[in-house]
């Protein structure tokens, strides 16, 4: 068995003394692992970072064995990350967040987002509406999508600015109105009328993470017995510090 | 099955030495040998001194450190910095830091680093430990000597945050070029991260 494909490293588990398991994501057969020998030395190191975009030919004798990587570098981006503390709780976030997929099944949107959330995370607060985006798609993916484009009550498309807590469901603000302190706030970028318009403020920020982290806590997570990641916890900490500081200035 | 070309006591000092790190079923059988060929000269002393290491290493109750005294030696060196803590994933870590005198400051020892692929989480980590040693009036600055991978420098960032109470400056170690390395060879994260760290000249 062979296969190239390109992918993005999720995670590295030392395996022996040389050698390294590597977690990748992989545009065309999910999330895959295989053996990388001298995957533990200081050569490869570099490459076996989270968030690195790799080219993989994976070999193994039979379909089901967990296989050899041979991985070439193609985007190298752990580097640029280390130093800021959103961009490394983030890409721990978005790799625990991946590992969420069943094993060997492909998910080609969830790769191209990731890419695209991993391309674009020098930002702060676009790193956060991506990252609530990445959220949402991972929802949808893990089948407890939420349905954002038109009103659960009443079925109107237009002034979506709640969601309920119980379905998922976009409700309108008419709609919404008598229960607004027990709905969740669905903010303008992940609006589907919202014609473009991508700008956010702090307080959307915080109603994406709000609006995301419920569900995932209760569709996803503890059913599996898990809980948010301490990256996610981070992330939103650095984020939220970040433009404190810059509301100062 | 392989005949077994020994008595039991040899084989089992041949599967012992194979579990140690470097050495494969083959390299710990050359290594017995030597040392039975050695039996005087360095068998019984190696015995000896693994016997003693046995019973005299400890774990530094400052530090975490390894030493056959607690506090270690490194805690209750007189001539050591304590206003300066660096903060080390790996007891290899403090032995690497120590061998290239980078420093006269004390150290802390984690014990690993965070990483939730392996199951480490904050609690598993001596943190706790590290603040608490960060509030003491002496202490004016913590170094983060932690990997340059993502899991360490999560960690430090972690780290990072949970000081900032303590009013101390916390530092990290730069990233960029090696010494010895060429540009050519270089990874492109590493060079673009050792471009944006250049100093005056």
């Amino acid at each position: 068995m062979e296969w190239t494909d390109e992918g993005i490293i999720l995670g590295v588990r030392r395996h022996g003394e040389s050698s390294a398991i590597v977690e990748l994501l992989t545009r065309g057969h999910g999330r895959h692992l295989g053996l990388v020998r001298g995957g533990a030395g200081s050569k490869l190191r570099p490459l076996l970072q989270p968030g690195n975009s790799v080219s993989a030919v994976w070999r193994a004798r039979l379909d089901e064995h967990l296989g050899y990587y041979l991985l070439e570098g193609t985007r190298m981006r752990a580097a640029t990350v280390l130093a800021s503390s959103h961009a490394v709780y983030g890409v721990t976030h978005l790799a625990s967040l991946a590992r969420l997929l069943p094993e060997r099944d492909p998910h080609e949107d969830i790769y191209e987002m990731l890419e695209r959330t991993l391309n674009d995370f020098d930002d702060v607060g676009d790193a956060a509406t991506h990252l609530i985006r990445f959220e949402l798609a991972m929802l949808a993916e893990l089948g407890f999508g939420l349905d954002l484009s038109s009103c659960a009550a009443t079925g109107t498309t237009s002034e979506l600015i709640y969601v309920s807590p119980k379905s998922g469901g976009a409700v309108s603000r008419a709609a919404g109105e008598p229960w607004r302190d027990k709905l969740l706030r669905l903010p303008p970028f992940l609006r589907e009328d919202n014609g473009g318009h991508n700008g956010w403020s702090d307080q959307d920020l915080q109603d994406g993470f709000d609006l995301t982290g419920r569900f995932l806590l209760r569709n996803v997570l503890e059913p599996r017995g898990q809980g948010h990641s301490d990256a996610r916890d981070g992330f939103i900490n650095a984020v939220t510090k970040h433009l404190a500081r810059v509301a100062i200035l | 099955m392989a005949i077994a070309v020994a008595g039991p006591e040899i084989e089992r000092l041949i599967q012992l030495l194979a579990r140690l790190p470097g050495l494969g079923p083959r390299s710990a059988r050359r290594a017995a040998l030597h040392l039975i060929k050695k039996r005087e000269a360095l068998m019984a002393p190696l015995s000896a001194a693994l016997q003693v290491a046995i019973e005299k290493i400890q774990v530094c109750k400052v530090c975490g450190n390894i030493d056959t005294q607690d506090p270690c030696t490194v805690c209750t060196d007189p001539r050591r910095d304590p206003s300066i803590i660096v903060v080390v994933a790996d007891v290899a870590d403090l032995w690497a830091l120590e061998r290239a005198s980078a420093t006269n400051g004390q150290y802390h020892v984690l014990g690993a680093t965070l990483s939730p692929l392996d199951g480490v989480g904050p609690q598993d980590l001596t943190i706790d430990a590290l603040v608490a040693r960060a509030h003491d009036p002496k202490v004016t600055e913590i170094i983060l000597a932690l990997n340059a991978t993502v899991d360490g420098q999560t960690t430090a960032h972690y780290i990072t945050d949970l000081l900032q109470e303590a009013g101390v400056k916390v530092t990290r170690l730069a990233h960029g070029v090696p010494v010895g390395g060429e540009l050519d060879y270089l990874d492109e994260g590493t060079l673009s991260a050792a471009m944006r760290q250049r100093t005056l000249f």
